[in-house]
């Protein structure tokens, strides 16, 4: 029977928000073929708790390996473990995430496998002799429809482009060893660095509040920080000149060479709209700008435009943030 | 040390593409073309690791037709020993039948580094340097923002999601390099006469087999035209009702 294999991505033993969007991306391609789902999960001990969450999605089989190497990401092991399961089963696709972690993990399957990979789709069709697929490119100014003949077809999907959609699958669980240990690899992860874990992080918020030039200093980000707190469930971006000028990390940065980010909503504040910055976030669902130059190109690519000082207008729409989210409540 | 960094020639991208009357590929005409983005911080990074050394040479290598020799040369320019051409008429889109070519001509190069740039900035795919990873049997450490090597050992840092990752590998290894790590510096002039006296060789690629390829190529559908609603704080009421009543996030 032809399955879906899908790697599920947890960190700091919790499932990320991307693992469900595959689970879902998994559960459409196998309903389309009449195949099972299955799904790896790898983590320290006490990731196996995190099944029953995947089986919500569309997990039929979940295959949990538990290991405390596994509390860091461990490549080379993750790598062996993934492969072995594709190559013991019958699978039309193995999905992965395009998230940080994913960029690393789907090519060393694919290169062990000597499979094609296409990464980071926003969309794929599985067919009878190819997998087609949708491929931004050049700085998302161009989508690529791109052909992969072999089975499995690897893929890895950009985070965001599939919504979670609960829907149940038979959710059995099988226990495996790791393959090899996970601290004894070439490439070893020492430790995982989080920034403030009370801010949400730029791929899985739904709103981004991001600041450019036009807040002048970086103390002024407070004002960025205070809109995305009024919201409760956004985070912080800024532009290349923002983080050049080391107001703010480079992780933040938001554009054709930083992240690459499509929310629901994105703010930008005092934001010009550099080529360079809008190739990040075009694709977000709404686009809402706030600029004293009225001529700035971020209005030809937000939705609802703001000509004003972001000094005045952003402590006034933080409030009325607050007061709608209060009233809503 | 012995470095290798492989780097690609890629359009510059501040420009709006059209599609070339193929639908498989962007119209070249007009096109400017430079390094690859991450492939120049890749160059950097590997010449600044051998000037802190004080010892050791940095070699690129480039796929593809004559044209790439442009490129080639501006790494040697930068101040890289010498340089390969990789020759081939056009560059698959697939990494497996690029990587195969690398690898050969990588595998008894004696390196202690091959460097990538994480990705190409028009293929967007950062595959390559996992293919030639596995076939050479070598460590990978992808996407580095840092990088340090001492005592035969490296030690990197990924930016992941919030955050980043300490990575501690063996040599020789493989690393692919993310922005953060070093502006690529000018070619002096001294630099750009040096390169003409430096050896450029050009040998047949070795191409692996494709299966990955581009069915076609089209602009994104552009986003309706934006709508200034207002000036000033007094525009923040008819905001806030727009995103609650119609965009509905709020």
């Amino acid at each position: 029977m032809p399955n879906v294999l899908v790697f599920a991505e947890a960190r700091g033993g919790e499932l990320r928000k991307v693992a469900l969007e595959a689970v879902t991306a998994a559960r459409r391609v196998a309903d389309q073929v009449g195949g099972d789902v299955h799904v790896v999960l790898v983590g320290a001990p006490g990731i196996a708790g995190r099944a029953s969450a995947l089986a919500e999605y569309g997990a039929d089989l979940v295959v949990v390996s538990e290991h405390p190497g596994f509390a860091n990401y461990a490549p080379e092991a993750t790598t062996a473990f993934v492969a072995e399961r594709v190559k013991g089963g019958d699978y039309r696709a193995v999905i992965f995430s395009a998230s940080q972690q994913g960029k690393d993990l789907a090519p060393r399957t694919a290169a062990r496998l000597q499979q094609a990979i296409a990464t980071d789709v926003t969309s794929f069709e599985v067919g009878a002799d190819a997998v087609t697929v949708t491929h931004p490119g050049y700085t998302g100014k161009v989508v690529q429809t791109l052909r992969l003949v072999g089975t499995p077809a690897i893929v890895s999907l950009r985070p965001g482009a599939v919504s979670p959609v609960a829907k149940a699958g038979a959710g059995r669980t099988e226990s495996v060893s790791p393959s090899m240990d996970p601290a004894a690899g070439r490439v070893v992860v020492t430790e995982t660095i989080l920034g403030d874990t009370k801010t949400l992080d730029l791929g899985e918020a739904p709103v981004i509040i991001s600041g450019g030039r036009g807040l002048k200093a970086a103390e002024h980000f407070k004002l960025v920080e205070d809109l995305a707190a009024a919201f409760g469930n956004a985070a912080v971006g800024a532009t290349r000149a923002v983080t050049d000028e080391g107001w703010r990390p480079h992780s933040d940065q938001i554009g054709q060479t930083g992240r690459l980010v499509s929310p629901d909503l994105y703010v930008a504040l005092g934001i010009s709209g550099a080529i360079q910055h809008l190739a990040g976030m075009r694709t977000s669902k709404c686009i809402v700008a706030i600029n004293k130059d009225k001529e700035a190109p971020i209005f030809k690519v937000a939705d609802y435009g703001i000509v004003g000082d972001v000094f005045d207008v952003v402590p006034a729409l933080t409030a009325a943030v607050q007061q709608a989210r209060q009233s809503s409540n | 040390m012995k470095i290798a960094v492989c780097i690609k020639r890629v359009p510059e991208m501040d420009v709006t593409f059209k599609i070339a009357p193929t639908g498989k590929a962007v119209d070249e005409t007009g096109l400017k073309w430079d390094m690859s983005d991450f492939d120049g911080y890749a160059v950097e990074a590997a010449l600044q690791l051998t000037e802190k050394a004080g010892t050791g040479e940095v070699h690129v290598i480039s796929l593809g037709p004559d044209v790439v020799q442009e490129t080639l040369r501006k790494a040697l320019s930068m101040g890289v020993a010498k340089a390969v051409q990789l020759k081939c008429d056009t560059v698959p889109f697939d990494a497996y039948a690029i990587g195969t070519a690398l690898a050969a001509e990588l595998k008894d190069g004696g390196y202690d580094l091959i460097m990538f740039g994480k990705m190409s900035i028009d293929g967007a795919n950062g595959v390559t340097q996992f293919v030639v990873a596995e076939l050479l049997g070598l460590p990978l450490v992808h996407a580095c923002s840092k990088l340090e090597i001492a005592d035969g050992k490296g030690s990197a840092r990924r930016e992941i999601e919030g955050g980043g990752e300490l990575v501690s590998f063996a040599l020789p290894a493989i690393v692919s390099i993310d922005e953060g790590i070093a502006r690529p510096r000018y070619p002096s002039l001294k630099g750009i006469m040096a390169a003409k006296r430096k050896p450029l060789e050009v040998r047949p690629a070795q191409l692996g087999e494709v299966r990955l390829t581009v069915e076609t190529m089209e602009l994104p559908p552009p986003r309706a035209a934006g709508r200034i609603i207002g000036e000033g704080a007094a525009a923040v009421p008819e905001l806030v009702a727009l995103l609650q009543n119609e965009a509905k996030v709020l």
